[in-house]
């Protein structure tokens, strides 16, 4: 904040966001210009997976169909953590209501994928505002506690309801149910240019939230919380949305994993599922938007690699990790960022 | 099970569950309060202490023919001082050149568990080998019944323990105890908790922060690997066997209230014997849930814990 | 069923030039040596690279080994690693399928279904395979199967579980050489409520496997006029049992265990330790000691009692001379454990399924006159039409009966009785005890 004799005489008409110091690339996840190069590499880069389609073999777009989901999980995590700054342990609780949702509506109620999609996306909406109001009476590490026991209870409830959702062995979702508008899921070709559109969206979507007010907002807290709160945001608000947002997002995710991929199980709402997100974002860049692309492609790539030079891949993904966070500490994207492309939003 | 002896049994059971994890927790504690990082990794050092407790027992009855209760004893001494060397070269080459960072320290400690389970499964192999308990008797336990009117001991069908696993209660309350003296009537203790409490402050003060730090570290791994030592002969050692202890450690921290060992240790003792009774009333899983929940609940209304100072981190 | 050979020159083994194939081209070098080394299938005095003598320069077939090298599944998938590679390395003394080499390759699953998918997949699409094999978590299986259908490749598991034979799956999966927890359980209620006791408890792993044991024990006792009085469910991620125990109810005539994971000897021994020297009757599942020795430290109290086996762990008086040839082929003693490590208790029980099932796909192969994937059809077809199946060296667990329609197979199974510190058959059900109606016929599926 300026001090009291650099007050600028047009405090009062500038928005505080505006004067907040977004200087272009002083801090990571500050985008100072929102301009065209910022959605010239946007459209860009789903320009080049459009691309892909077409060049790629099947194999990798079978691989990239995946990893595109997910990659919109990590998104949805991204928000929470690289922007708001909250470490969340319990993001899979999320990942699986919209899998859940999407599933057992489709399995027991008969219901079609579009319908589906929807309640599941409504459902994490809704799992997403009422954890997120308890857990964000806390903090720090104990919000890193609370969210991780919702994530268990969530997973513990799966097993519970095993009559319904077959537990940690899960279902089929039977190929008749996976189509849209007409459309079989299971075709390579719809299921890729699926996961892209869905991807698409998010992607677009997330870079005009971040650089608009709601999302400067989300960095001036995770910068300095009291400050912003001295500001007049009001922080608890925004946290929250921001909270409900990634949940819908990562019940996205969730919802079009069990329709593309035709599996919902009990592993995918297990605390594994909410460490991933977090790997992937912090390999790739926490708090840019094609950070949570790059780390999930990385990671899925990197073990894919490493189990065919050897039956210990694990221990090569390990020390690669070691090594990444040694030398490429902001991740891939936040080290380009910082290094060459200030204006990465 | 007349309600009684079943209670009195989980109970049991659940004070050895807490014993151990008070133990485990104990060493992060230390390693959360005053490094300031997460490890990820610190259920691993608890598996390496299983692990490493096999091997020498093994090796030692194997080679030199000697009795379970030295290989027993030769594993309580050297599986935690391996396993706390361990992590020491884990400060040195990573943790250090990071400078602790929160964010860091976790994608490296996740690396660093992925690299520690491989090893093991590598060299150790994917089964559950069991460590035979230097001592083991069965003992029936009694319990006032009523026969002919008249309140007599008697020892209800199942109801009863093992002399090991008393031992393994008793063990752990020794060890805390000396965790205690140690921190509050030592000169190490003194400079671990000045180090704690302020970091900077303590440097200026000629305290060597990075040897603190690396101490800490090994003696925090040091914790977890005795409480595996003296769990395995109950349970086996396995290679996957860490996930549990790192889950439970840190809610038991986070609970008990951050920079307070003993919040800690009173945290490991509720939730190891909630566990436990709980699951007497209802069906495992639901069990689970209920304190899982509850947890969740106390951090809600609580978020500095149950011994934490209000308003802290 | 014909074979085919084809009458160009010797060549030698299948040294695929491709990175990819080098790890499981090793393995096939490797298995051809311990074909020469041990095979006691009177193949004759082969040795080292000339194992293949009769391998030709023709395209092997790739076989995608879907296992579990990582994770809750590795001790399980180590044995079944163990069984496949001797299974092929006798497959491949003999001239192979048609002719034609047989090479694993081999991906690790982790056991999770996440990644299962990921690696039919890689089968499919990178390592051009002509089936994949060899699952035996449920859950992988599930989540595996929607793809490998998707893809149209042939998904040989090896699991037990009932989820074949439920419906839930396609066409393209089958379980030719292992029995279903369903049959497995159904069978052994005749014998329990007529010769153990009426009144049950029973204590199963918390998962969809134990749900499957108690719904439909339950259902087979209380035909034989029986009753379960206690359903003790217990986590499978569970390392401290006692407190499940006191549940017992005190009646109980008989105590009914199957447990699964790593922490299945803690359950056994603090089973012991609760009961001290008051045990009711324990029937128990081998599940819940696979892996384990039975003379360990601690179970002595399970003396007397009884257990399911699925292939009689230790060698029988009277066992047949293929369980010989099997047992030294796959390296393991006539206690069941590693011949190069006693302490190494092998999952008897369970990999003889990897053996049987390569072998079932050995002889559809060459009922269908298998050229390549556009043959995928008439393999399941084939497979598909097979009825009994004799005992043989083929089959040493014992003749088997498969049903074309659920693409499940059934067999005899066994119970056995701890004495002196070994497991003793004592009955043996035959195959109609283990049938049940058809819950699906996968026939009227279109591909």
């Amino acid at each position: 904040m300026p001090a009291l004799d650099e007050w600028p005489d047009e405090w009062p008409d500038k928005r505080p966001d505006e004067w907040l110091g977004a200087r272009s690339g002083e801090r990571p996840g500050e985008p100072a210009v929102n301009g065209a190069r910022g959605w010239l590499l946007h459209l860009g880069v789903l320009g080049v997976l459009v691309l892909a389609w077409f060049v790629l073999p099947p194999y990798h777009t079978g691989n990239l169909a995946r990893i595109l989901v997910l990659s919109v999980y990590a998104a949805g995590f991204n928000i929470v953590f690289g922007y708001t700054g909250l470490l969340s342990l319990g993001h899979a609780l999320f990942f699986a209501a919209g899998l859940y949702g999407l599933g057992l509506s489709i399995q027991h109620a008969g219901l079609g994928a579009l319908p589906a999609f929807g309640l599941a996306l409504g459902f994490s909406a809704l799992v997403a505002a009422v954890t997120g109001y308890l857990a964000l009476r806390t903090r720090g590490v104990a919000f890193m506690i609370v969210t991780l026991m919702f994530a268990q209870t969530g997973y513990l409830v799966v097993l519970y309801a095993a009559r319904w959702t077959r537990g940690d062995e899960g279902f089929v979702i039977a190929r008749g149910a996976r189509s849209l508008f007409g459309l079989d899921l299971a075709d390579e070709r719809t299921r890729y240019f699926a996961a892209l559109i869905l991807f698409a969206i998010v992607f677009l979507g997330l870079a005009a939230i971040v650089t608009s007010g709601f999302g400067r907002a989300l960095v001036a807290i995770r910068e300095n919380e009291e400050r912003a709160r001295l500001l007049g945001y009001d922080v608890q608000r925004i946290k929250w949305l921001a909270v409900i947002l990634s949940g819908t997002v990562s019940g996205a995710a969730g919802a079009a994993y069990a329709l593309l991929f035709g599996y919902a199980g009990a592993t995918f709402a297990s605390v594994q599922y909410s460490i991933l997100p977090l790997l992937w974002v912090l390999l790739g860049g926490a708090g840019t938007t094609i950070g949570p692309l790059i780390g999930t492609v990385f990671m899925f790539y990197l073990v894919d690699f490493a189990s065919e030079i050897t039956d210990a891949y694990l221990l090569l993904v390990g020390l690669a990790l070691i090594g990444l966070t040694l030398f490429l500490p902001r991740g891939i994207a936040g080290e380009l960022r910082r290094r060459a492309l200030p204006w990465l939003p | 099970m007349e309600f009684g002896p079943h209670l009195v049994l989980a109970l049991l059971e659940g004070a050895i569950t807490a014993s151990v994890l008070a133990l485990t927790a104990a060493g992060l504690a230390l390693v959360f309060g005053i490094l300031r990082v997460v490890n990820v990794a610190h259920g691993e050092f608890f598996m390496l202490g299983a692990v490493l407790a096999w091997f020498v027992s093994t090796t030692l009855t194997e080679t030199f023919g000697t009795g379970p209760a030295i290989g027993f004893v030769a594993a309580l001494v050297i599986a935690p001082l391996a396993t706390g060397l361990v992590a020491i070269l884990a400060d040195r080459l990573v943790l250090r050149r990071i400078g602790y960072d929160p964010e860091r320290t976790i994608v490296a400690t996740i690396g660093l568990l992925y690299v520690l389970q491989q090893a093991t499964l590598m060299s150790f192999g994917p089964e559950a080998r069991p460590v035979e308990a230097p001592f083991n008797t069965r003992i029936a336990l009694p319990w006032p019944e009523r026969v002919d009117g008249e309140w007599v001991l008697g020892h209800p069908w199942g109801f009863g323990t093992t002399s090991y696993k008393l031992f393994v209660i008793g063990a752990a309350i020794v060890v805390l105890i000396g965790l205690w003296l140690l921190l509050r009537h030592t000169t190490l203790g003194l400079i671990m908790r000045a180090t704690e409490q302020d970091r900077d402050m303590a440097r200026a003060f000629g305290i060597p922060v990075t040897r603190v730090y690396a101490l800490v570290f090994g003696l925090g791994a040091a914790l977890a690997a005795l409480g595996a030592v003296l769990v395995v002969p109950v349970q086996q050692a396995h290679y996957l066997m860490g996930g549990d202890p790192l889950l439970l450690s840190f809610i038991v921290v986070i609970i008990g209230g951050l920079g307070s060992i003993g919040g800690t240790v009173v945290a490991a003792v509720l939730i190891g014997l909630t566990d436990g009774v709980v699951s007497v009333f209802f069906s495992a899983t639901l069990a689970k849930i209920i304190a899982t929940l509850l947890v969740a609940m106390v951090l809600v209304f609580r978020p500095q814990g149950l011994f934490g100072r209000a308003g802290s981190r | 069923m014909s074979r085919r050979r084809h009458s160009s020159p010797v060549h030698a083994s299948p040294v695929a030039p491709a990175l990819p194939q080098r790890r499981s081209a090793l393995k096939a070098l490797g298995a051809s040596a311990a074909a020469g080394a041990g095979m006691a299938a009177g193949v004759g005095t082969l040795s080292g690279l000339s194992g293949h003598v009769q391998a030709q320069s023709a395209e092997p077939i790739r076989i995608g080994f879907q296992v579990h090298r990582t994770g809750i599944g590795a001790a399980y998938g180590r044995w079944y690693d163990r069984t496949t590679t001797a299974a092929v390395a006798r497959i491949n003394a003999v001239g192979g399928i048609g002719g034609r080499p047989v090479e694993i390759v081999a991906e690790d699953d982790g056991t999770d279904p996440k990644r299962g998918a990921e690696v039919i997949e890689k089968f499919e699409r990178r390592h051009r395979c002509d089936i994949a094999f060899g699952t035996l978590f449920s859950h992988v299986v599930i989540g595996s199967a929607p793809r490998a259908g998707e893809l149209k490749l042939p998904y040989f598991v090896v699991s037990e579980g009932h989820h074949v034979a439920s419906g839930m799956l396609n066409r393209y999966t089958l379980q030719p050489g292992i029995t279903d927890v369903r049959s497995q359980v159904q069978a052994m209620a005749p014998w329990v409520a007529g010769t153990l006791g009426k009144k049950v408890t029973m204590l199963y792993a918390d998962f969809a496997f134990g749900h499957d044991h108690r719904d439909y024990f339950s259902e087979a006792v209380a035909a034989q006029g029986g009753e379960v009085i206690a359903k003790i469910a217990i986590p499978p991620t569970e390392t401290a049992f006692t407190k499940y125990f006191p549940k017992i109810p005190r009646d109980t005539e008989v105590v009914y265990h199957v447990m699964v994971g790593p922490s299945v000897l803690t359950f056994v021994k603090e089973m012991g330790e609760f009961f001290g020297p008051a045990a009711p009757p324990i029937f128990g599942f081998i599940d819940s000691l696979e892996a384990v020795d039975i003379a360990s430290p601690g179970l002595e109290f399970l003396e007397g009692t009884y257990f399911w086996e699925g292939y009689p762990r230790y060698a029988q008086p009277g066992a047949s001379a293929f369980d010989a040839a099997y047992r030294e082929a796959v390296g393991v003693d006539d206690n069941g454990a590693s011949v190069t490590d006693a302490k190494d208790v092998s999952t008897y029980a369970h990999m003889f399924g990897c053996w049987e099932t390569l072998n079932i796909i050995k002889a559809g192969m060459e009922a269908a006159d298998y050229r390549g994937p556009a043959d995928r059809t008439k393999l399941i077809e084939a497979v598909e039409a097979m009825g009994d199946v004799p005992h043989s060296l083929d089959h040493p667990q014992g003749a088997k009966r498969f049903n074309g329609r659920t693409h499940q197979v059934f067999g005899h199974q066994h119970i056995s009785k701890v004495v002196d510190g070994r497991l003793e058959l004592v009955h043996t059900t035959s195959i109609e005890d283990t049938l049940y109606p058809d819950e699906v016929d996968y026939t009227t599926r279109s591909f």
